[in-house]
């Protein structure tokens, strides 16, 4: 069936007082083809509901609405087509330029012809098949805390779970606890830590599989279609179908032996907050070193601001353990007494009344202060303080001596795992491979990563979640902290972020709804943040595909596999869209149904381009949807003017960028090409890890053709912007454009 | 433009607060597939995060994980957005609640863009509340530029007569409807999610720290709308008394919290507040010299590298102290500074003040009728308790930061799932 374009124009906004609406008809119904224009007044409801009868009654297939920005529709009022597309004369024309212009009006042709053009190009997009398989099986690694309240919870909402245990027990941390921090107001009392009630839960459910003393030997597929093989006594045979992963495997308490002035592994009387709290569940309080009772107990954190490379994240629980402990020895002794020796007290929110009881307990000795030394004589440890509050040093003598220490996660960081395996293979093959010696460095920096492997997943990319630092996964950390580099793997716990207990229970119930969310989309074909609800995936023409691997190597969520051949091997349900394979691919055979490369480069292609001596020259921008696009946008909320002479293209990510686009854009007369991207580094801002970065790794490619056409290496420029920088887009338009200016014009234009 | 419609019944849940927990809790349901009811008091989502400049320990814009989030209910038909609207009463049980709604005139119907004629009718001003009326703005206004919805607001009870009439006699005439009149919505939900949030502890009330005197007292928030480019300066730090730029800046932490005749408990996000806009001061004039006088750094978890980073800024300096008193002398602020550390009394001067102001939670202030719920002595609502249908997450449960609150939400989200399933 022949397609039927319409193209809907809107005359609201002081559109119609700025633009000539009869030439945009003109240019949509001429030489675009379309079948039907009209004008429209505004983006209400109302208006939109006359479009999408209109569109229904004349059978338009292809439709596109230019008016004002897309924040200005709800996407259930707009009409429903094999491809929509929204054209921006509102905020990227009308506001920002002067009305009644030449070339504002030129600028106006151009986004319609543009938005037609991708209209034209775009197919509709169909929901993956395998969406009607979909396994809604939870997998919970670990069974702790976090993963005992992840099953029971996932279980409670109706799902299936199979929950993993390494060890023989379940419980984890948590049940090696005595007490547990109070959750409830008075927010004075020490809690049953009550895990021997969940575990109970746990166990008794009959939607819970629960596998002790068991690993997870390999996990293959994707969300919702994971083949999960375990490995231990009581492993079944086979592989079992998940549907997604909440990892909570936990943390293990920090090797204080590192803290040598604190006597630690030399007096037997240092010891640390885990042999405390076993004591305290023990309910005797002895010296290890002569089993007598103990009397007098100091508490110290290890790591402070003046050993900054002590640092550890403890300090997320550190004064409350030392707190609770503290009422651990007092209440099994009223003449017993605790020194707590801190720089930083730290209570949040409401525990302020937990610090207030010790406070109030003349038992309990709170001194700002650090330990310097610690020795031991006539039987009893003698604590060298540094008392910061009285300004002079202390001697206190104590039976015992606590450590609370850092949280260490229990995680693997597949990356560097898998960058350990490759160097190592480097390494096999000899000193006649050039990147020998930089392998040799990396075999020896990564060997701690050996055999850390926890999920063994089955990803090119390696077989665990990507850490940020110290551990921890990578993720947006404060917007949409469940989202890991791994789509369907949820880590929760303090796995994830330093928590204590009560706080990563709740966790795993966040990291649960996550699981049964994905599980339940891609079972109605749409993937997952941020583009949620999207349909359409890429397709790979693998005929044309020369294993050259970029594709595997950058996609920042591991969708792609490769076989032996470095043929790339697509896995639907990992993919989030992002189309930062298409910007990779040099064969540009990567497409989605309604983001290709040709269509792309069509519409950057349909752009007029006015000859040399018009004067008017054009530059091409493509930027980020997320976060460019409404900077830009939010420019012209502000009244802020930028030069007409440029042509913007939204694109799903930077990374998305194919070169194909910049050298289309050249070849067509475009005059230079700007880049907007969001922030890369340490504190990325990019929505896909790191499309802005790979796009400037492209970009070196980029230049280099640039020269060798001799054209100035300038004319192409990459900026990193945030959303809020809506002063400083403009700001760099207008700079390139005299820059453009000072250069002159692309010479290959007209050619 | 108009909201989003859904139906209510079985499979629905209600959102009360449009803040980050809010949108969170109401998009993680909502994607899971049920219909959601997200309500909103003011004319726009975000709450209190989208009148911050940057979020710690990133530096980065709340409008980018905001702008995600809009994206996602824009293309959500699961998710009906009430704003300008309170919940008036609550009736019912776990898995059946009756809930009216109130909804409050925009005046603004989406139906005709607002002219530049409309605009320009209006010249009555208003406190800017999105700047913490640290501005006016016409009474005819975006609320702000990436506001959602992305509509304006009039406020009606500011005009004059003269500025009434003009705008019925302005086109679009569709764009503004001066009659419109409260509304009331009953629906039916499964399960209900309070997401109220909380509100900055009024500094008049520390009479001797001299907010309400001294125009270069100011409070962390009043700090955030003066960093952002937003803000009524154009993100320029300036003195708010005569508007040069601070060579001298003092935080004074704890300013009402972990104070049994004010806040009892800590407001746990002050500290890194604190160091966040020390940053912003830093990046903006870095010749600025920077006090920080508090009783305990409490940068708790991650955070605490983000301390250690500024502890080795010769500019930025901390004085473990509670500060007593700020008295205004010529042009600058004194502050009388018991120093714990060194065991003496301080007098120290100032160009600028900042109010380390704590968080107190809305639901104390404006308890929802018919809502079983059990808060604590602080008004703060006691989570986990019984499952009641009846959900909270965010400051509405304690005092948190955006990642605690996101957490908080979704597991909000899970429970309250867990009742529609039944």
């Amino acid at each position: 069936m022949a397609d039927k374009l319409g193209v809907f124009i809107c005359t609201g906004y002081g559109i119609a007082d700025a633009l000539d609406i009869d030439a945009l008809h003109e240019v949509a119904t001429g030489e675009m083809g379309a079948q039907h224009c009209e004008t429209f007044a505004s983006g209400s409801t109302g208006e939109m509901a006359a479009i999408r009868e209109k569109v229904q009654k004349l059978g338009l297939n292809k439709v596109v609405i230019a008016g004002p920005s897309s924040r200005s529709y709800l996407a259930s009022t707009l009409p429903e087509a094999d491809s929509l597309q929204l054209v921006n004369l509102l905020e990227w024309v009308v506001l920002t330029h002067e009305p009644n212009d030449e070339d504002t009006q030129m600028m106006a042709e151009d986004y319609l012809r543009m938005g037609i053009t991708r209209a034209q190009k775009a197919k509709k997009p169909k929901p993956f098949p395998e969406h009607q398989e979909i396994s809604k099986t939870i997998l919970v690694v670990g069974a702790g805390i976090a993963g005992l309240t992840a099953a029971y919870e996932a279980a409670d909402a109706g799902y299936d779970v199979v929950l993993v245990e390494r060890e023989d027990e379940l419980g984890g941390y948590m049940a090696r606890l005595h007490r547990s921090i109070p959750t409830r107001p008075p927010y004075r009392e020490l809690e049953d830590p009550n895990i021997e009630q969940k575990i109970a839960a746990v166990s008794t459910n009959g939607h819970i599989k629960v596998y002790t003393g068991t690993t997870i030997e390999s996990i293959s597929g994707g969300p919702g279609l994971f083949d999960v093989t375990l490995q231990g006594a009581a492993a079944p045979e086979g592989a079992i179908r998940i549907g997604a992963i909440v990892q909570a495997t936990g943390f293990t308490p920090a090797d204080p032996t590192g803290f040598e002035h604190l006597g630690f592994s030399k007096f037997p009387d240092v010891v640390t907050n885990v042999d405390f709290e076993q004591m305290a569940k023990d309910g005797a309080f002895l010296k290890p070193s002569n089993k007598q009772p103990v009397k007098n107990v100091a508490f110290v954190q290890c790591g402070d601001s003046r050993n900054p490379d002590t640092f550890s994240y403890a300090s997320a629980i550190m004064s409350l353990n030392a707190l609770k402990q503290a009422m651990y020895i007092r209440e099994e002794d009223p003449e017993a007494r605790a020194f707590i020796f801190f720089e930083h007290l730290r209570t949040p929110g409401q525990l302020e009344d937990f610090y207030r009881r010790a406070q109030e307990d003349p038992g309990i000795f709170l001194t700002r202060g650090m330990v310097s030394l610690v020795s031991s004589v006539g039987g009893h440890l003698v604590l060298q303080v540094e008392d910061s509050m009285l300004g002079e040093d202390l001697e206190v003598e104590v039976d015992l001596l606590v450590l609370n220490n850092g949280m260490v996660p229990n995680s693997a960081d597949g990356e560097a795992i898998r960058k350990y395996q490759d160097s190592i293979q480097i390494v096999k093959e000899g000193p006649g491979n050039a990147k020998y010696e930089d392998a040799s460095r990396a075999v020896e920096e990564l060997k701690i990563h050996e055999n850390t492997e926890i999920l063994n997943l089955d990803y090119r990319q390696g077989p665990d979640l990507p850490s940020l630092r110290h551990g921890y996964p990578d993720s947006h950390f404060i917007c949409f902290p469940y989202e890991t580099r791994r789509t369907g793997i949820y880590a929760a716990g303090a796995m994830r972020t330093p928590t204590d207990g009560a706080s990563a229970a709740e966790d795993a119930m966040g990291a649960v709804l996550k699981a049964i969310q994905c599980v339940e989309m891609l079972s109605r074909g749409e993937t997952v943040h941020p583009r949620a609800g999207d349909i359409s995936f890429p397709e790979f023409s693998l005929m044309r595909c020369t294993q050259c691997k970029r594709c595997t190597e950058e996609c920042p969520f591991g969708s792609i596999n490769e076989d032996e051949k470095g043929t790339p091997e697509y896995s639907v349900t990992r993919c989030r869209r992002c189309g930062i394979c298409l910007g990779a691919c040099p064969e540009r055979i990567i497409n989605f149904p309604d983001y290709s490369i040709g269509g792309v480069a069509d519409s950057i292609k349909s752009v007029e381009v006015p000859e040399e001596w018009d004067e008017k020259p054009r530059v091409l921008v493509l930027a980020c949807e997320n976060d460019a696009i409404p900077a830009l946008e939010a420019a012209a909320v502000h009244g802020i003017k930028y030069s007409p002479f440029v042509r913007v293209v939204p694109v799903r990510c930077l990374g998305s960028v194919n070169v194909v686009f910049i050298k289309e854009a050249i070849s067509a007369g475009f005059d230079g090409v700007l880049l907007f991207g969001c922030k890369y580094g340490d504190d990325y801002q990019c929505h896909f890890i790191r499309g802005s970065e790979l796009m400037e790794t492209r970009g070196g490619n980029i230049k280099e053709a640039l020269e060798q056409m001799s054209m100035e290496n300038e004319r192409v420029q990459l900026h990193q912007v945030e959303i809020s920088d809506y002063e400083t887009i403009p700001r760099v338009i207008d700079e390139f454009m005299e820059l453009i200016d000072e250069i002159g014009m692309n010479p290959f234009k007209g050619m | 433009m108009t909201e989003n419609t859904a139906r209510s019944g079985k499979d629905t849940i209600l959102v009360i607060g449009g803040g980050i927990a809010g949108i969170t809790a109401a998009l993680e349901a909502a994607e899971v597939g049920c219909n959601v009811i997200l309500v909103e008091k003011e004319a726009y989502l975000g709450g209190r995060v989208v009148r911050m400049n940057q979020y710690f320990p990133k530096l980065c814009p709340p409008t980018c994980g905001l702008e995600i989030n809009y994206q996602r209910i824009r293309k959500n038909p699961r998710i009906k957005v009430l704003t300008l609207s309170e919940v008036s009463k609550v009736a019912g049980q776990k898995g059946n609640f009756n809930v009216t709604i109130r909804i409050h005139p925009r005046y603004v119907t989406g139906n005709a863009p607002i002219s530049r004629a409309q605009l320009d009718a209006i010249s009555s001003e208003i406190p800017n509340d999105f700047n913490s009326g640290m501005d006016r703005t016409r009474a005819l206004y975006m609320p702000h530029d990436q506001a959602f919805p992305h509509l304006h607001v009039l406020a009606r009870y500011a005009l004059t007569s003269e500025e009434i009439s003009r705008l019925e006699e302005t086109e679009p005439r569709e764009a503004i409807d001066l009659s419109a009149g409260a509304e009331t919505l009953d629906v039916n939900v499964a399960a209900i999610i309070v997401a109220t949030g909380w509100q900055p502890y009024d500094a008049n009330n520390l009479d001797l720290l001299g907010y309400s005197s001294n125009a270069d007292v100011i409070t962390n928030i009043e700090m955030e709308r003066l960093a952002a480019r937003t803000g009524p300066t154009g993100g320029k730090i300036i003195r708010p008394s005569d508007g040069r730029e601070p060579a001298r800046v003092a935080f004074v932490q704890c300013a009402g919290s972990r104070d049994a005749n004010n806040l009892p408990y800590c407001s746990a996000v002050c500290c890194m507040a604190s160091l966040k806009q020390a940053r912003y001061l830093r990046n903006k004039l870095p010749d600025a010299s920077i006090s920080i006088f508090y009783i305990d750094i409490r940068t708790i978890g991650r955070h605490e590298e983000f301390y250690y980073q500024l502890l080795a800024d010769d500019h930025v300096s901390f004085v473990k102290g509670k500060v007593a008193r700020i008295t205004p002398e010529a042009s600058n602020l004194v502050l009388d500074v018991e120093d714990t550390l060194g065991g003496k009394l301080l007098q120290e001067s100032f160009d600028l003040v900042v109010l380390a102001t704590g968080v107190v939670p809305n639901q104390a202030r404006h308890p929802l009728p018919g809502l079983d719920i059990t808060t604590d002595e602080y008004g703060f609502i006691v989570e986990g308790v019984v499952r009641n249908g009846i959900y909270a997450a965010g400051c509405a449960c304690r005092p948190t930061d955006v990642s605690r609150s996101v957490k908080d939400a979704t597991a909000a989200a899970l429970r309250a799932i867990q009742d529609v399933r039944r």
